[in-house]
Order: structure tokens, then sequence, then C-alpha cells
């Protein structure tokens, strides 16, 4: 294989507990693409211990090399260890773009080594291009595009990183779509020796504590968003209801979860989960960018709102103009009713 | 006893978003929006007033903005900070995270020791939670980022505890430390009536000039005198004050650029309205059953 200088596209491949983030694998998928725009390599670059299973499916994901460090330190993310090695790696080797999930792991590591190598960094990107790009009369061949939702909504920016040698982003889980490929080889693994530093130590982990989470918004196959329109949290009950009475999932907007109608992981947006069911009804949810950016790919959506001129109505495929308390009590009804 | 500094932003109340706001090359007017304090830089300076009140010490709050951003300042002054300090240059418009992070700790150093720098997670105007994480690289000290809770300190070690992704760790980090905190870690306390009756009149440099300006028997240092020594001063940093990099300040500093920016088009028209009834929601119900979307 060919390889060209400086333009290899990262992904750092995030595992917890030695379980790899799906984050990891959708990012490696839409950088297979990238890297194939830009004529470079797609390298998968992996830090933890007894984790050499993780490089199959990586390369399964189409990743050409593997970056592996592999070393009982290294056995849980850690900020200082972490950003150490991979601040070190990027100096060295120079990729041209470097992919992170937004998680809490990628958006703590992430900056720090932005800041170290001075690159730039676009958080919560919902979509990446390449193309070549002319800012201000110069231009710049094969350039990320950075796409994401800004501003309270209503406006989509394209960020650029013109002018340094290393582009990094952050994508959200559920954003990109992973396809791992039928036919591939195995690639290069390439050992990445680490020796501990007194630095690595300043922050220790005392213990730590996970549960599955039992939400599960992104296998759901209907779900039933509420909104703030709903107005009160008596009110969101309908849309548990609804939800109930369907065998769906219940989600909601940011403004939802920032009234306390609903619990933060419920949250469907650019800041929330990214979800494609099967049918998506979007209840008193006037559909701002962020949350559509979490729900437009759903094959069929309803979207109930007593604003006609509500944006969730754009990207509806069938749209109720009411009020939902009365219009959900019907719809409920109405299903039972077809079941008898 | 503790040194805190609180890295505090005005942001648009972006809850509250009015008029034209955008302008032509995809920056923000932020002259058009309210501005308020970053609800999680509240609630930052909130877990630094904890520490403070059960250890003693110093509050320091800091921001980089427009002038105006003394307002969030002195609502920090009412909370209980002990000291403020706004760094604002036009030189610095237009910054990124990483320009901003370089301004912030720039302005830190100069601020003198610390022993624990508190920010929130992030700020609601981009929710991108960089520039603490930044900061913290370029002084060269730990992060403990998404922290729900102080469990300890003792000495020279803090004991937190972090959100992780489907659940928390606690660790132990060893001081100086910068952390970021969620808007769930505490309950900002509402002002006092008496340190609002007190530090309403806590003045910038800008705003002490603008005082002067036209009166000819005010000049602006002996004024700054007077608020120093009345405790009023907020401390005012500009690109020279700190001796900056002019290169790695604002638009120049940012390797980030606004290529493009677009309103959102909206299709419209492209969905089937249904009417609100109980007939059209029925046929509605029996063409997704035909379509097997509703079982």
């Amino acid at each position: 294989m060919t390889t060209t200088n400086g333009n290899d596209v990262w992904v750092f491949i995030e595992q917890r507990g030695g379980v790899p983030a799906d984050v990891s694998f959708e990012l490696l998928s839409k950088g297979r693409k990238l890297a194939s725009a830009m004529g470079g390599r797609l390298t998968a670059v992996l830090f933890g211990n007894g984790i050499a299973d993780v490089t199959r499916e990586a390369f399964r994901h189409g990743a050409d090399e593997t970056l592996l460090a592999d070393h009982p330190a290294l056995r849980q993310y850690r900020t200082m260890p972490y950003s150490r090695l991979l601040t070190g790696l990027v100096r060295e080797r120079q990729p041209r773009i470097v992919l992170f999930g937004a998680t809490i792991i990628g958006r703590d590591l992430a900056p720090r080594v932005a800041s170290a190598t001075r690159s730039g960094l676009t958080a919560d990107c919902t979509d990446l291009q390449i193309a070549d790009v002319t800012y201000l009369r110069k231009t710049y061949p094969q350039l990320l595009l950075q796409i994401r939702p800004a501003f309270g909504g209503n406006i989509v920016a394209t960020i650029i990183t013109p002018d340094n040698p290393v582009q990094m982003a952050t994508v959200r889980e559920g954003v990109m779509e992973k396809h791992p490929l039928t036919e591939w080889t195995e690639g290069t693994v390439t050992p990445v020796p680490y020796t501990p530093e007194s630095v690595d130590d300043l922050v220790a982990i005392v213990e730590q504590h996970r549960e599955e989470s039992r939400v599960n918004l992104k296998g759901a196959s209907i779900i039933v968003a509420g909104g703030y329109g709903l107005g009160t949290r008596e009110n969101f009950a309908l849309v548990y209801d609804l939800a109930h009475a369907l065998g769906a999932e219940v989600a909601g907007s940011r403004a939802a979860v920032d009234a306390g109608f609903i619990p933060p992981e419920r949250q469907v947006g650019q800041t929330g989960v990214t979800v494609r069911p099967k049918l998506y009804i979007a209840i008193g949810i006037s559909g701002a960018i962020q949350h559509r950016a979490g729900m437009q790919e759903s094959n069929k959506i309803i979207a109930i709102n007593s604003d006609p001129d509500a944006p969730i109505f754009s990207v509806s495929h069938y749209g109720i103009v009411g009020d939902a308390m009365e219009v959900v009590p019907k719809f409920i009804e109405a299903y039972k009713n077809k079941l008898k | 006893m503790y040194r805190s500094i609180v890295l505090v932003k005005q942001v648009p109340d972006t809850a509250n978003i009015t008029g034209n706001v955008m302008q032509e090359d995809g920056t923000v007017n932020r002259a058009k929006l309210p501005a308020i304090l970053n609800h999680e830089d509240r609630v930052a300076l909130e877990v630094a007033l904890r520490v403070k009140d059960r250890f003693g010490g110093t509050i320091t709050v800091v921001t980089m903005g427009p002038p105006r951003a003394s307002d969030i300042l002195r609502e920090c002054l009412y909370m209980g900070a002990d000291h403020a300090v706004l760094i604002s240059d036009r030189k610095f418009a237009g910054a990124d995270t990483l320009a901003t992070s370089y301004v912030l700790s720039e302005a830190v150093k100069r601020i003198g020791a610390y022993d624990i720098i508190f920010a929130g997670r992030q700020a609601i105007d981009g929710d991108t939670a960089q520039v603490g994480p930044q900061t913290a690289e370029k002084l060269g000290v730990p992060q403990v980022t998404y922290l729900e809770e102080i469990v300890d300190l003792q000495e020279r070690t803090l004991t937190a505890k972090r959100k992780i992704e489907g659940g928390y760790e606690v660790v132990r980090a060893a001081l100086p430390v910068l952390v970021t905190v969620l808007k769930d870690a505490a309950e900002p306390r509402p002002y006092s009536a008496r340190r609002m009756m007190t530090y309403k009149g806590a003045r910038t440099l800008m705003e002490i000039e603008k005082l002067t300006e036209g009166n000819p028997l005010l000049y602006a240092d002996a004024l700054r005198h007077e608020y120093e020594s009345r405790d009023l001063f907020i401390d005012t940093m500009t690109m020279d004050d700190l001796k900056l990099d002019a290169d790695r300040c604002g638009v120049h500093g940012s390797p980030t650029k606004v290529y493009k920016v677009e309103s959102v088009v909206l299709a419209g028209g492209g969905h089937a309205i249904v009417e609100p009834t109980r007939d059209g929601i029925s046929a509605l119900i029996d063409r997704l059953m035909d379509d097997h979307i509703l079982g």
C-alpha cells in the first residue's frame, strides 16, 4: 500500500473495562471514508491492558493499522497517562485528523491533547466531510469540514482548521453508522511503549461504580418523545402513557430534561442520544436543530404540536396540529380499539 | 486554607434568544443578547464557597470577555467571592477554546499561587467542555472533570466523586488541580443583601475611565486608587498587561475557523396533515399498521 505522509486519519478507540465503545467503531467506519477521500491510512489508537482482541474489531471496521499501548497502568482511563501518551504520538507521527467519541472520556482527553499539540478541536460534530476549501482567498486542499449545529439551534456551522497540521473533532455516539466490513484483512499492530512517570499518578482512581444502563434508546423500535411544550411534569405523564400503550421507549428533548420532566439518559439530540427507530412520535417538541439532529433519520416521524409553524413538522411524515392533552388520549384510545 | 480560582463566563441566555443575532461572518453578535452567568460556573463558585466555608481561604473569580462581563463578576462578589478579575481586550475577540485557554492560563499565572481552580463543565453557548481541560494542560496541572461532589479535602489531597459513563468513580487528586463541575454538584446560594449593597459599586478599570470621561475634575488614576482602597476595584487585565503573545490570542490564536454558517432551511410541507380528531388519528393508526410500523 502506498502511504502519503500526513494524510492519516486516527480514531481513538475508547474502552471501558476492556469493552470497546460503540462510538469508536462508528468513527472508524466514518474515518475509513475520510481516509480514502484523502488517500491516507486509517489508524486505530488503542490504550489499555490485555485488550489485544479489540484490534481485530478495529481492523474489521476498516483500520489499516492499530497503535497499541498495552500496560497495567493503562487498564482504566486516566487523564494524565492517556493524554501524555497520545500527545507524544500525535507530535511524533503527525496525523492529519484525530477523531474521538464525544463521551465523558473523549471530552476529557481530546481537549488536553489538542491544547498540548495546539491543534484545532471541534466538539459534537454531526457530520464530517473532506473538501478543498477556499478561505480568505487561500486554497486549502482536502480540509476536514466539521459540521455542527450551533447557537440556539437555528444555524448549522461548518468549522475548519485551515492552518494547523492536525484537525481534531469529537462526535456523539450514534451520529455515525458503523459498517463492519465483510471482507477485511488483519492490519499491522504497532506496539507503543509506555513508560510510567510520576505525573501519571497525580490523580488516582479509588473506586468505580458502573451500572448497565437500563435505558436503551438506540435499540428501541418505537420512541415516544416529549418536549417543553407539555408544560408540566404532570402533563408529561401522557408521554409515558402513550409509550406504555405502544410498547415504546420514552425520550425527551433537552428542554424537557432541563425542566426535570425526564432523566438526562433519555435525552435525544445533539447533546444526547442519536436514534433511528421505526417510529418516532414527538409531542410538544418544537424541533430545534439540536433535537432534529438526533432523530431525523427515524423511519417514520409523527409530530404533535399546537404550533403549526413548529420546525419539527419539517422533518415529520405525519403532522398533527393540536393540543397534546387532547390528541394523545385519543391516540391511545384509538390504538387500543384497533387491538381489540 | 485553600486558595481557589473560579473561571466563569458570561453567556447569551440561549433559552431566550430573540432577533437576528448571527452576523454575516458567522460569529455571534453578543451585544444583542441578554447575557447571564453560565449556570455551571455559578455552581463551580458555590462548590468553591463551600470549601472556603469549611476550610477557610480565598476565592478569586476570573472571566475573559467584553467590558460588560463585569456584570457577572459583581454577581460572583454578591455570592461571596473575595476578588474578581476581568480579562478584556479587543484583540481577544473571536477566540476559540485554544486561544481562550491560553489567555486564561496566563491570567491564572499572574494571579499567583493557587490550590484549586474551579470551572463549570461547559458553557451553554458552545457546549464544548474544552476550556477547563485546555487551561489545566497549559498550567501543567491535573484535572478532574465532571465533578459531582467533593468527598474530602485533606492537606494536599482532594477526594472527589466524578461522573463516568454509566456510573461514577471516586478519585484522589494531588493539589494543585483543576476541576470542572456538573450542574447538580451544588445548589448555588442566593446573593447576600449585605454584599449586594457593598459590591454593586465595584468597578473595572474601563468603567472607572468611563466615569472620568467628560469630567475634568476626575482623574482615572486617583479614582482607581479610591476604588482599590475601598476594595471595590475589579482587577482588569489586557493583552499587554499580561504580556501575551498576540499570535496566540483571539482570531489569530484560534486554529478553528467558522467557514460557513447556514440558516437551517426547513423543507416544510413534506408531511401529511392528520386532523386532530378521533377519525383522523384512527386513520393514521390504520396506515401505520398496514405499513407494519405499529403492531
